[in-house]
């Protein structure tokens, strides 16, 4: 029995994903394609030589600090919709930054950073005060406080920073060399600092969660906020933190994005990168360090699919599509095992009464027709 | 009455049905207890499959049965995952938000600037000769508009004077009385989702068979499907304020971009951009944060149970939880 519930569960893990490759590859066949060639696209897109390699590891970064970022949301039950904001304003801090401060590159990246959490803060806790003291949903405020983070941004692209040859409004002029975030190599260009920012962010959420007060305020909060304040939390700060610390981290992805992935602002700097946060945080449940694993999988898609265009002439929405039907399918296919599982049939208590497991499937047959 | 201000009028009514009718749909959905979180999406997606389907037919009314069916498959699926799978509805929202409108991009990709199909513009006999209404409400309108007008009054009849409506109110408040009267609850939950989401899709049509006819990239009526979901709040659940804020937003939004384009007045680009999103947070903040209730208690006695009637906004008491039958 326990052998069967084994391959249910594989199976409910392995369908969803097949599932939405066919879907997929319906779609395809429909606009005229070989899937085949979509998918040889996209893994050239993502592996044909190091320099590609680098590129999903560049989406990867980012990505992995929104995931992040969100867990410690969710965790206190709280939908942070407006991380895409909180990158943003993230990449306004660190271009500001970038802009103005002179100083050589190791005094001022650590300063472009900070004034990034600064940023992605301010704008986490603005939808956290609208949330936990005003009463407008975070959902609603996190919608519009990405909305108009991104009004910001194409305003300052074609207004007080445009480039001197007139605003384009496509992006403000290159930030100076030493602003920028330095590359391991030529042939492999990733921010090594970057990269172990993330793992850093990774191990302190996941041991700020499991073992610290703080993350025990948050659960508490997430589960069950009115016995979680009876029993003592503060669980409006709490949720004000969650947001705080979210938007912190998150605003370190929207620096990445214009201080090494671009070398500007550039309008939409989060790119989407934030609700594909959202996407992976929701199909992991919520688990820190699976996030940034499945991360690696998403990112994978991502920048495999900027060749679809080069190479089949193809919208790169495809590859949003596919992940789309992934994270929606794994979650039904959760539903799925849970109805299953709990159904009178192969519910434990049924399994533990019958003696022989031979005997287990006929006599709860015979039990559902009594 | 001046002929400048009754076309602006005229234009505004064309341009917010399609906010009336989605914010309609999720009003009923929302009524029944079932948040649909995806209108964004949805609306996005029944538009592209609408549009692609009145080029591939040449019909507008195949166009608009496409859209519909659209928004009730988009909706089908939140109801599904949220009785039969147990999944929370506003995650199955959020992704299907993101996935319709990812889906509508690649199935749009072909169609960006074709020209198809529209819907004609109609005026109603009779009706259009009466002062002040007949130009601004029915001269020259789509046939959409016109089901705009019913739909209104045909939700709130359907809602507030039938039995099967009290029998809908009664699901998305307490459903487990209604469901010791036998009313099948969750049976009712599928049918006002799907109802719901066929008036998104409706909705989807509207633009793109006729508002902003045609398919471009980005959707033309990205970040509606949000101002709908936030109307529906405002409009504290009930049809007529429903529509009362989906005509005050587009009144501002039409007002804001008239003075955009009037040489005299200078208002930096930015704040019209900025407009509509500071309103969806400004009425929100006007709904949620108990403003009304303390402006209530300013009034003399007798006043108090009437304006609180037409101002109440508190949400179906069960919106958004699951009910099981045990």
């Amino acid at each position: 029995m326990t052998a069967n519930r084994t391959t249910l569960r594989v199976a409910l893990l392995v369908a969803p994903i097949l599932l939405s490759l066919l879907i997929t590859a319906v779609l395809v066949l429909a606009v005229g394609k070989d899937p085949i060639e979509v998918m040889t696209a996209i893994l050239e897109g993502a592996f044909r030589n190091s320099n590609a390699i680098a590129g999903v590891v560049n989406f990867w970064i980012p990505l992995t600090f929104a995931c992040l970022g969100l867990v410690i949301t969710f965790t206190a039950g709280l939908w942070n919709i407006g991380v895409e904001g909180q990158m943003m304003m993230g990449a306004v801090f660190a271009s500001w930054a970038a802009r103005t401060i002179v100083l050589p590159t190791p005094l001022l990246i650590p300063i472009e950073i900070v004034l990034a959490m600064a940023g992605g803060a301010f704008w986490g806790v603005l939808v956290g005060v609208l949330r936990v003291r005003l009463g407008v949903n975070e959902i609603f405020g996190g919608v519009a406080l990405n909305a108009l983070a991104s009004v910001i941004v194409i305003y300052l692209i074609s207004g007080p920073w445009q480039p001197p040859e007139g605003g384009s409004a496509q992006s403000t002029p290159p930030f100076p060399a030493e602003s920028l975030l330095p590359e391991m190599s030529p042939e492999f260009p990733v921010s090594l600092l970057a990269l172990v920012l993330a793992l850093v962010i990774i191990l302190t959420v996941y041991f700020a969660l499991r073992g610290t007060r703080w993350g025990l305020n948050l659960k508490a909060t997430g589960k069950n906020p009115r016995s979680a304040l009876l029993l003592g939390v503060p669980t409006t700060q709490t949720a004000l933190s969650a947001f705080i610390v979210c938007g912190a981290i998150a605003g370190i992805g929207g620096a990445y994005r214009v201080l090494f992935t671009f070398d500007s602002l550039r309008p939409l700097p989060s790119g989407g990168i934030g609700f594909l946060g959202l996407l992976v945080v929701l199909m992991v449940a919520n688990h820190p360090l699976i996030a940034p694993i499945v991360g690696f999988v998403f990112a994978t898609i991502l920048a495999g699919s900027t060749r679809l265009r080069v190479v089949l002439q193809l919208d790169q929405s495809l590859a949003e599509v596919l992940q789309g039907f992934v994270v929606l399918l794994v979650l039904m296919a959760n539903g799925l095992r849970g109805r299953i599982l709990s159904s009178p049939r192969s519910s434990p208590e049924v399994v533990q009464e019958q003696p022989a497991p031979t005997t287990v499937t006929s006599a709860a047959e015979a039990a559902s027709h009594e | 009455m001046n002929e400048e201000l009754l076309n602006i009028l005229q234009t505004l009514v064309t341009s917010s049905s399609p906010l009336v009718i989605a914010a309609l749909g999720e009003t009923i959905t929302e009524r029944a207890g079932v948040v649909n979180l995806s209108l964004d999406g949805s609306i996005t997606l029944a538009a592209a499959v609408g549009f692609i389907a009145a080029v591939g037919s040449g019909s507008t009314l195949i166009g608009i049965l496409a859209a519909m069916l659209t928004g009730a498959l988009v909706a089908l699926i939140i109801v599904v995952a949220d009785i039969e799978l147990k999944q929370d509805q506003v995650a199955i929202g959020f992704v299907l938000t993101l996935l319709a409108a990812s889906l509508a991009q690649f199935i749009g990709q072909s169609y960006t600037r074709v020209r198809g199909p529209e819907l004609p513009f109609v005026s109603l006999t009779f009706l259009k000769d009466i002062p002040f209404l007949g130009p601004v409400f029915f001269t020259d309108h789509n046939p959409l508009v016109y089901v705009s007008f019913i739909l209104v009054f045909a939700t709130w009849w359907w809602m507030f004077r039938t039995r099967p409506g009290l029998a809908l109110r009664a699901v998305g408040e307490r459903p487990e009385s209604a469901f010791a009267r036998g009313t099948n609850v969750n049976r009712l939950r599928y049918i006002y989702t799907l109802v719901g989401g066929a008036l998104v899709g409706l909705a989807g049509a509207a633009y793109s068979l006729s508002i902003k006819p045609g398919w471009t990239n980005p959707p033309a009526m990205r970040g509606d499907g949000w101002i709908a979901l936030a109307i529906v709040i405002f409009g504290g659940w009930h049809p007529f304020r429903v529509v009362l804020g989906a005509y005050l937003f587009a009144g501002l939004r039409a007002i804001s971009s008239a003075i955009q384009r009037s040489p005299d007045v200078q208002i930096p680009l930015v704040l019209i951009n900025a407009l509509p999103w500071l309103l969806m947070i400004g009425t929100l903040l006007l709904v949620s944060s108990g403003a009304i209730e303390r402006l209530l208690r300013a009034l003399p006695r007798s006043a108090q149970v009437w304006t609180r009637n037409i101002l109440r906004s508190d949400p179906p008491a069960a919106l958004g939880t699951r009910f099981e039958e045990h």
